[in-house]
């Protein structure tokens, strides 16, 4: 990667174009407007040539990273190859041209990719049915919890305002349910690293709502009590919320419709091999169970007797409008690529081939890293740093020094219920080639923290900036170009 | 087990048992019950070819009418330029994820910083964050940061001018959140400010949000809103289209604190309403309530300029329950999309995407009238899209634009109806289209419409 | 070893007292601010505010952790550091020197419930 250190701004020069639109023919102007409606400047935007915005942007991709650059085996991300087919089907006229609001007729084809697409993940998951509308995991739970609350709104059970939440659980997971309206209640992990059911039975009562859970668990572990803990909370008249971010080790093997959970988020820039985009966009599909089917948000796909599908945009039961559309829906298609692709037979490798590349993983540097929690792990697992502490090199010296070798660092510093978390997550899209060359790496830098752990505290070396002076740029925030003159 | 995105073997997959000390894969689910294994065979299609996909999807695109669009209403038909998809889809940008590792994410963390410079110069706001999923969630998003800005207030008022759907997002996040909302109504086809001040007159408001342009097309005049809201310690905000504010006053020059919308028309497609992207935009004040990512400069060890995610202390993944949002990622590659078309455009360009559309909607909607079936619904200045009162049945009128293969007329109220016009409609396109309406005038005289 | 001030009240969430009449003075103990990190940031109420012994006045944050900070009385905010806007690294710099808040107290009695330096001192070496 080599270093650019222009902005798009510095290329700018009054006169300079990179539009191409029609002549004016109309002979009218806009300031045929009053003038108290107009601007008084034009916006200070760059004047540049095509070309350098060509350049300027080719050049800026080549100081990034992505999946098709190497290894990224960033843990609950799941960052699995990006078919291309994929992106082909999107970018396809028929469906990038058509407005939101067309009427049903003239865009049954669309409508019949969310009937097929919610049909296939109800397969994948055993869950009743889906809404494609929420645009990314955090809102795909959000969702999910609007669904929950609106169930027992429509009970007339009003009490049940307070959500349980894993210490375990990713940070969204307690976010999601402030912005629900929902209290959050704390349920501790074992040593084991799984849920406590012992912590968890007296938390149960008529004021609970439900409980989030992530299986396997941010450790990457299976929550093997998930069936007791499905009744329990059943009992007390809570549902049960399946945070589908690490779905990707379960993918063809179960099912979280057949562990008891009433509702679910999939994430479809994980487990389903949609572009993570630099951050998005994404989907957040929600599946839930027969009995949650009327709290789905609107608009729904509706398909009548005689198989036309049209747009259902009101409905008094449901929890409401979550989306301005009907979600993303070039993500929806890329992902019912990647399933029709897979098709019946293939989905079955999908969780044991991640699951496989993972213990493989695992097993092959515990005796450098430090394992905390030693089973059988599903897609990832957690090291708490090095085995030798004594160095000072930490796991953040870890993380950088592993760009220098060409590898996306993992996720650091996460789960928190450790100090030195390493979470990593390899996916069943990487060959055991690549899997090796990171074993070695990472045992290199094992070595390296004893015999040179400058290197290790100074890295990353290679890439085209280095170690970045944050508490800057926190302190005094420089967020446009126009303030650029402050640093 | 061959499949083109398993690189596997069987002896891969041998060795690598061997090596964990398994037997097979089936052994890797011993923690996982027995009874919750699924066993059955999957209600999924037989697995296809690239080929056979390419098909299908083919077959299920034939099944979508293609329409020439004169509909807006939040969702608008500008081109976009032959570059855009050629740089988002290079492959460093899409399959890369949210900037963790700064070194080697200086690709997505500069873009996201243009982004930022940019729709801070359209909005005349001092920062935005690195963008929202669309327009209505960024909305929903600004109702919560006026609620936790404001100490001690209940409501957040809306304008009935703002688009249904935005209005119907918020009304959704409102009810969960604990946000009571009020409703400004319009008069004369623009926000009521004599209404407005009544609503003040409580003193409970933390925010007001109003549409830039509504959605009868009309550019709201918000002389006194500013003062009125801040006199009662509320926030003031407006819902744009950031392709008009090149041209029309911005919310920041009418005193706004925050500024919310949605950037599809910035170049993005239509794509049946989605990947769109949000955006979010304060005054200097509110930074640290604003949700979602931001990008900050900064510099290296060595001195050399660099980019990173900053102030992450607001967000999810540290604030956890207390943060003001739960969003913990953003539409990247649709702000890099929208980033690529400011920088192709400039403010020329979009000065002139204005004034065509402009100059377009103007003509049809004076030879629309001219046509005899539309009355005027208001009398007030609109740029690109506008509503007139149809004097034949709406979907008649619907249908008989679809027959000669248009979209447009969508009901805004019971017999308003709107038309947008874009820089890719042409005078022969609406020449075209308005002498067939002006045949159906005839028809309809004759009675032959209804019949139909 | 975080220092601490003598003649000072402490709380378990690591804020000080000083005592000037019916005002207590707040900031955050040595030990809160080489917890944190190089600070970015303080949320301080406003003005006028109405304070909560043991509840949420503000926040201190870092690169990439935040605390909210708890009042050790109750009263209402008579003034509040201005010069930390502009510069949290103050509280790195001194955290005693540099105070956050000032409350008129409506019930000194509170501060019986608080620490001295010396149990404080305790305290902190057992976390």
């Amino acid at each position: 990667m080599k270093y650019y250190d222009k902005l798009i701004f510095d290329l700018s020069k009054e006169g300079r174009q990179g539009y191409s639109l029609p002549a004016n023919k109309w002979q009218t102007s806009l300031s045929e407007l009053p003038a108290g409606l107009l601007r008084e400047q034009d916006p200070e935007l760059p004047q540049v040539s095509e070309l350098d915005v060509v350049r300027h942007y080719t050049n800026l991709s080549q100081m990034n990273f992505g999946v098709d650059s190497g290894f990224y085996p960033l843990g609950s991300c799941t960052m699995k190859y990006n078919p291309k087919i994929n992106e082909e089907i999107a970018s396809m006229p028929a469906f990038a041209g058509v407005h939101p609001l067309q009427p049903s007729y003239t865009v049954q084809g669309v409508l019949r990719v969310y009937k097929e697409l919610a049909k296939a993940l109800s397969a994948i998951t055993g869950m009743a049915e889906f809404t494609l509308n929420p645009f990314a995991g955090a809102h795909g739970e959000l969702t999910g919890l609007m669904i929950i609350r609106q169930y027992h709104i429509s009970r007339g059970d009003l009490k049940r305002t307070r959500i349980i939440v894993p210490d375990s659980a990713h940070g969204t997971n307690p976010a999601s349910a402030a912005v629900c309206g929902l209290e959050i209640v704390q349920v501790k992990s074992k040593a084991n690293g799984l849920v406590d059911v012992e912590d968890l039975k007296p938390l149960l009562d008529d004021t609970i709502a439900g409980i989030m859970m992530t299986n396997p668990n941010t450790l990457g572990l299976f929550e093997k009590d998930i069936k007791e803990i499905a009744a329990l909370v059943h009992e007390c008249g809570g549902l049960l919320y399946y945070d589908g971010a690490n779905m990707n080790p379960l993918m063809g093997v179960v099912r979280p419709g057949d562990m008891g959970f009433d509702v679910l988020h999939l994430n479809l820039h994980k487990t389903f091999s949609t572009p993570h985009g630099g951050g998005g966009p994404g989907a957040g599909p929600v599946g839930v169970a027969e009995h949650l089917i009327p709290y789905l948000p609107v608009p729904r796909v509706v398909e009548d007797e005689e198989g036309t599908l049209y747009v259902e945009d009101e409905d008094g039961q449901s929890c409401g409008r979550i989306s301005g559309f009907m979600g993303n829906f070039g993500v929806l298609l890329r992902a019912y690529t990647y399933i029709l692709m897979l098709g019946k037979q293939n989905v079955r490798m999908v969780g044991p081939l991640a699951v496989l590349g993972a213990n493989y993983i695992k097993e092959s540097l515990r005796d450098c890293y430090n394992l905390p929690i030693d089973s059988v792990c599903k897609h990832e697992f957690v090291f708490d740093g090095l085995l030798d502490q004594s160095t000072g090199v930490t796991t953040l010296d870890i993380a950088k020094r592993l760009l220098d070798y060409g590898f996306h660092a993992p996720t650091i510093y996460f789960p928190l219920l450790f100090h030195q978390s390493i979470m990593i997550e390899p996916t069943e899209t990487e060959s055991k080639e690549t899997l090796d060359g990171f074993i070695e790496i990472m045992r290199h830098i094992a070595a390296e923290a004893a015999s040179d752990p400058d290197s290790l505290k100074t890295a990353p070396h290679t890439t085209p900036v280095r170690r970045l002076d944050e508490t800057t740029a926190a302190r005094q925030p420089v967020l446009r170009y126009r303030d650029m003159n402050q640093i | 087990m061959a499949f083109s995105y398993f690189p596997h073997t069987e002896d891969d997959v041998r060795q690598m048992l061997d090596r964990i000390g398994v037997g097979s894969l089936e052994d890797l689910y011993s923690d996982v019950p027995q009874d919750v294994i699924y066993r059955k065979e999957f209600d999924l299609p037989d697995a296809m070819s690239e080929f056979e996909v390419r098909q299908y999807f083919e077959e299920l695109a034939e099944q979508n009418t293609s329409l020439f669009c004169l509909c807006g209403l939040g969702a608008y038909d500008h081109y976009s330029p032959a570059v855009i998809p050629h740089i988002i889809s290079r492959s460093e940008f899409l399959t890369a994820y949210t900037p963790y590792q700064p070194e080697v994410s200086q690709g997505t963390l500069r873009y996201i910083f243009e982004y930022q410079s940019m729709m801070t110069e359209l909005t005349g706001m001092d920062c935005t964050n690195a963008s929202m999923y669309d327009g209505a969630t960024a909305a929903a998003e600004a109702m919560m940061m006026a609620m936790a800005s404001t100490k001690k207030k209940t409501r957040v008022l809306l304008s009935e001018g703002l688009l249904p759907h935005v209005v119907e997002v918020v009304k959704t996040y409102a009810k969960f959140n604990g946000v009571e909302l009020g409703f400004i109504p319009c008069a004369d086809g623009a926000t009521s400010y004599g209404a407005l001040l009544a609503e003040l007159a409580a003193g409970d408001v933390a925010g007001v949000l109003v549409p830039g342009i509504n959605k009868y097309g009309i550019i709201e005049d918000f002389t006194g809103f500013a003062d009125a809201v801040h006199a009662q310690k509320g926030l003031f905000m407006v819902y744009s289209d950031p392709s008009s504010l090149a041209v029309i006053k911005t919310p920041g020059e009418w005193g706004a604190d925050i500024v919310c919308g949605d950037s599809q028309s910035l170049g993005i497609p239509l794509c049946y309403g989605g990947p769109y992207v949000g955006f979010l935009a304060c005054k200097k004040d509110h930074v640290r309530k604003l949700p979602g990512r931001i990008v900050g400069a900064t510099k290296d060890v060595d001195g050399k300029r660099a980019y990173v995610l900053t102030l992450q202390a607001r967000e999810q993944h540290i604030r956890r329950e207390k943060a003001t949002s739960n969003i913990c990622s953003n539409q990247s590659l649709m702000a890099l999309y929208v980033t690529v078309y400011m920088s192709l455009m400039g403010p020329k360009g979009l000065r002139q995407v204005n004034e065509l559309s402009y100059g377009g909607a103007h003509y049809l909607h004076d030879e629309l009238l001219a046509a005899g079936l539309f009355e005027k619904a208001f009398d007030k200045p609109f740029l690109k899209e506008f509503t007139l009162k149809s004097l034949m049945p709406v979907e008649e009128l619907q249908n008989a634009l679809q027959l000669i293969g248009v979209f447009g007329a969508v009901e805004v109220e019971p017999g308003l109806v709107n038309f947008c016009v874009t820089e890719k409609v042409s005078k022969e396109n609406i020449d075209a289209i308005v002498s067939y309406i002006t045949s159906l005038r005839g028809a309809e005289r004759r009675g032959n419409l209804s019949e139909e | 070893m975080a220092k601490t001030v003598e003649g000072l009240y402490y709380s378990e969430s690591h804020e000080w007292v000083k005592v000037e009449g019916n005002v207590a003075i707040v900031g955050i103990t040595d030990f809160a601010q080489h917890a944190m990190g190089d600070l970015s940031y303080v949320d301080m109420p406003e003005v006028d505010d109405e304070v909560e012994a043991g509840e949420e006045f503000g926040a201190v944050e870092s690169v990439k952790a935040a605390s909210d900070l708890f009042s050790p009385v109750s009263g209402v905010v008579v003034e509040i550091n201005e010069a930390l806007e502009d510069a949290p690294e103050l509280l790195n710099e001194d955290a005693f020197a540099n105070w956050i808040m000032k409350v008129e107290m409506n019930d000194p009695s509170q501060l019986e419930a608080l620490m001295d330096a010396a149990a404080y001192e305790a305290m902190c070496a057992n976390q």
